[in-house]
């Protein structure tokens, strides 16, 4: 069966998960051989979930850590937590 | 995110922070700081509160770590407090626009990608450069909420489609679906930013 591009537009997210019904897929597969519109989809796609995995993306402030783990020793040796140590 | 053994390694520790080895609770957290942190900012879009909000998730998880049952792994019972939290917080805000936790109208149906067939090819480079980060960070934080939570737990922290829907509270096929779109959504919006950031020699590959 041939699927147009927007069926296949449907079915990227489940495709990158490999997580689509082995026919479903098998009709994705043939449609991209061919369709380069929807392969650079895919491929873009597939970029940005790289790029957003990156832990560069969501960095912790400056001495974030130091102030969280006054913080929880201050709750772990049983003295009230003190008001966050910041701006 | 953690691996089989570490897990086994946090199920021990926390055993030994029951048993009144607390200080070994600084230590089991510390893989999962940025983790939380990312959670927090990306729900209240304000570093301030993003802060206090993993200070208090961590602090809760702290006092309530003998509810913590071994059947969920630790980052997702960690990830559902922080989520929690984050929701209160939002809650309280009254200055800020409640975001709704309904299916958004635009998010009904297909989205349509963009269509750029010359752009395919991200190097990791670009991470180097704050503002492609900040592209990237902005792009996520403007994702409608429910897409977001599923966005941010699936593809930024790495659970598995079922953790997902344990933390959040909702089937897995609505987590697919979810996922679908909020991938969709930030592909449409961050390929045509991303192609006119970048210079063309590199990337540009493929065409």
């Amino acid at each position: 069966m041939v699927i147009e591009c927007k069926h296949v537009w449907d079915h990227i997210s489940g495709y990158l998960d490999g997580t689509l019904s082995p026919e479903v897929r098998e009709q994705v597969q043939k449609h991209l051989e061919h369709c380069e519109i929807c392969s650079a989809i895919l491929d873009s796609t597939r970029n940005i979930l790289i790029l957003t995995a990156d832990e560069r993306v969501f960095e912790l402030p400056l001495g974030f850590s130091q102030r969280l783990h006054a913080r929880l020793e201050a709750e772990i040796r049983g003295i009230a937590p003190a008001p966050p140590d910041k701006e | 995110m953690t691996g089989i053994s570490d897990t086994t390694d946090e199920a021990q520790i926390i055993a030994s922070i029951l048993a009144g080895n607390t200080h070994l609770f600084h230590d089991l957290i510390r893989p999962h700081e940025r983790s939380v942190y990312a959670m927090a900012l990306s729900l209240l879009h304000n570093e301030a509160d993003a802060e206090d909000v993993a200070q208090e998730a961590f602090l809760k998880a702290f006092r309530n770590l003998r509810n913590f049952r071994g059947e969920s792994k630790f980052s997702t019972w960690l990830i559902s407090i922080t989520l929690n939290e984050a929701r209160g917080r939002l809650r309280s805000k009254k200055n800020i626009k409640l975001e709704s936790l309904d299916e958004p109208r635009e998010g009904v149906g297909t989205v349509t990608p963009a269509l750029l067939r010359d752009w395919r090819e991200i190097p990791s480079e670009a991470l180097e450069r704050k503002e492609i980060r900040q592209m990237l960070q902005q792009a996520i934080t403007d994702l409608p909420l429910i897409y977001r939570e599923v966005f941010l737990l699936r593809d930024v922290e790495d659970l598995s489609v079922n953790q997902s829907a344990e933390a959040l509270g909702i089937s897995v096929a609505s987590v697919k679906v979810r996922l679908h779109r909020a991938r969709m959504m930030l592909q449409k919006k961050l390929v045509p930013q991303l192609k006119k950031a970048n210079p063309k020699r590199r990337w540009f590959s493929w065409s």
